[in-house]
């Protein structure tokens, strides 16, 4: 867990940075590029916290992301509900799906739980699809009001801007918490091996649920957020091309590393903006991006920045007589994920 | 204090132990022999609740515990020391032994006055409390795993092949580590494929032969017994 040096500082700039960018221009394309960063950021890291540090591969996220979004704009258009209370309610129940969702997937371990997860992310969107007296299914939800917070009315780019900022900040400030905790730490101990964990006295199937529901809770408050920010949805952002999409920018960024979903979400998001023109064609660039990253940058962008930082002498580990550990490390390296890097 | 009463344990339809009966009294230290795959870390998982016997008892202080979940036997008293060094190589020293502390998590106090009692046990762990675990040399790691299972302040110690890989210089001062966590008061059952080593410390103990416990006694039956010296001993 070595701190960066300086990397707080880093933080706190970008922070400084995030927060001073709408004073400096009020270019819509770059303002609406940022709030999508945020959002999907916030939605990929609760992915990160149960694939990246519980070792759980969940596939299921677009579908909870649809969740939040259907339930703030549902609550707000057909029942007239204020937006904070709309978006607390959607919160808590996508927290409640996932819990559901969870005590039945999580019996299942590695590749049978990501199997079923991406079958429970289909449901989900299919749901989301075909509930046409609820949903609207294709026709699509339209006329979520503007969100409002007391008089404060979040109509303007500017005001949204700020709104979302502050989740993401708040969303960040919390999983860095989580992660530093020891809470943090059975996550990772059963992402090491769930035996050794269980071993030590942890109940993994209580650290997993907790991992993942805090992790649907995440992808609701971004579907959450989304909604109230475009104002009207259609059944396709739950669909299954969103969870690869997430995993694509959680894989680039860096799973297991605290700003990997940032990073992976803000540098990937920007490139198909750039290949928009070539539309589904995007994806023959990245597949083999993907397939490069995977084989050469197990830990992303951000593990490797952390691995550099290690591999400098100073930090050097001790490893004088030391016959066995190469052998060792293999059996423990059992992990989908970098380390505890979350520089 | 511990019981096993004709417990049998399968892996899907494979049968790995054969109606096992095994027993440690308060304060003992027994020792379990058997070669690879013979089936001492079956008996542990089974004894730590990570496998469910298909038949028989498991019995801890007056109590059956064959159904529990291995979060309860651990608190109950009873801690595993997994084989083959099975830390957290990426976190340090000191998180794994807090990790190893977790059903204490709510006692800060009780952890420091265990982390305090580790570091004399072990004072070379005190220099590296802060170096990720997997950068230590085999014997500190072995250190470690063995602390680590220490800090939940178990009542009964399972130890599986501590002395896997390490030098033999390091494995009798580990002995002697282990001799003294008995003294203390710590009860242990320690499997071993190294006999010489272990019935140096063990006044009694097990022998374990394809899933069939095939021999039990004293320190002295086991190091007389003729089978015992040449597979185990190598005498
Ligand atoms: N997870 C498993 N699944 C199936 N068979 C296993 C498993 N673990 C161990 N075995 C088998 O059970 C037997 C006992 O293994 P084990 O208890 O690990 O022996 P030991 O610890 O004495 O080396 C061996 O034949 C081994 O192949
Ligand atoms: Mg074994």
């Amino acid at each position: 867990m070595r701190f960066v040096p300086g990397s707080k500082w880093v933080v706190a700039a970008l922070f400084f940075v995030a927060l001073a960018i709408p004073l400096l221009t009020d270019n819509s394309y770059y303002l609406n590029m940022l709030i999508m960063v945020f959002i999907w950021s916030i939605a990929v890291s609760g992915m990160n916290i149960i694939a990246g540090y519980a070792g759980q591969l969940s596939l299921a996220h677009a579908g909870f992301f649809g969740i939040g979004a259907y339930t703030l704009g549902l609550l707000m258009v057909k029942a007239q509900m204020s937006f904070l209370v709309s978006l607390a309610v959607s919160v808590v129940l996508t927290g409640m799906v996932g819990a559901v969702v969870g005590m039945i997937s999580l019996r299942l371990k590695g590749h049978y739980f990501a199997i079923f997860s991406l079958c429970m992310g289909v449901i989900l969107s299919l749901v989301i699809e075909k509930w046409e007296s609820l949903t609207e299914g294709v026709r699509g939800l339209l006329g979520i009001p503007v969100p409002k917070i007391g008089s404060v009315e979040f109509s303007t780019l500017t005001s949204q801007y700020y709104l979302i900022l502050f989740f993401f900040v708040l969303a960040m400030f919390v999983n860095r918490q989580i992660i530093h905790s020891l809470v943090g730490r059975t996550f990772i101990s059963i992402r090491n091996s769930e035996e050794l964990a269980e071993s030590l006295g942890i109940h993994a199937m209580k650290s997993k649920m907790l991992a993942f529901v805090y992790s649907t809770v995440l992808a609701g408050l971004a579907g959450a957020l989304y909604a109230g920010y475009l104002r009207f949805l259609g059944p396709e952002i739950a669909s299954i091309e969103h969870a690869f999409e997430m995993l694509l920018y959680l894989l680039v960024g860096g799973i297991g590393t605290l700003w990997g979903p940032v990073v992976g979400t803000a540098l990937v998001m920007t490139l198909m903006q750039w290949l928009q023109s070539w539309q589904d064609y995007r994806m023959i660039i990245f597949g083999p991006i993907l397939v490069l990253i995977v084989m050469f940058l197990p830990h992303g962008i951000m593990g490797a920045f952390a691995q550099l930082k290690k591999n400098q002498p100073s930090v050097l580990p001790d490893t004088t007589d030391d016959k066995n550990r190469g052998i060792e490390r293999g059996v423990n390296d059992r992990r989908l994920a970098g380390g505890e890097s979350d520089a | 204090m511990l019981k096993l009463i004709d417990v049998t344990v399968k892996y899907g339809s494979s049968t790995a132990l054969h109606s096992v009966n095994l027993e440690v009294n308060q304060g003992e230290l027994v020792v379990l022999l058997g070669a690879n795959g013979a089936g001492k870390s079956t008996i542990f998982r089974t004894i730590s609740g990570l496998l469910k016997p298909v038949s028989g008892q498991v019995a801890f202080m007056g109590q059956s515990i064959g159904g529990w979940s291995p979060d309860r036997i651990v608190k109950a008293g009873i801690v595993q020391c997994p084989e083959g060094r099975n830390l957290f190589p990426e976190m340090s020293v000191l998180k794994n032994l807090t990790l190893g502390a977790y059903i204490h998590r709510k006692d800060k106090a009780g952890i420091a006055r265990s982390l305090q009692n580790i570091y004399e046990l072990f004072p070379v762990l005190y220099e590296k409390k802060e170096q990720p675990a997997g950068s230590l040399s085999g014997g500190q790691q072995q250190m470690v795993a063995i602390a680590r299972a220490l800090m939940a302040r178990p009542k009964l110690l399972l130890l599986d092949e501590p002395s896997v890989g390490l030098a033999p210089l390091i494995v009798e001062q580990m002995f002697k580590t282990i001799e003294k966590i008995n003294r203390d008061g710590t009860s242990v059952l320690l499997a071993e494929q190294n006999a010489f080593a272990a019935l140096q410390i063990a006044r009694r103990g097990y022998v374990i032969e394809n899933g069939h416990l095939v021999l039990e006694g004293a320190r002295e039956t086991l190091c007389d017994n003729e089978e015992v010296r040449r597979a185990y001993i190598g005498a």
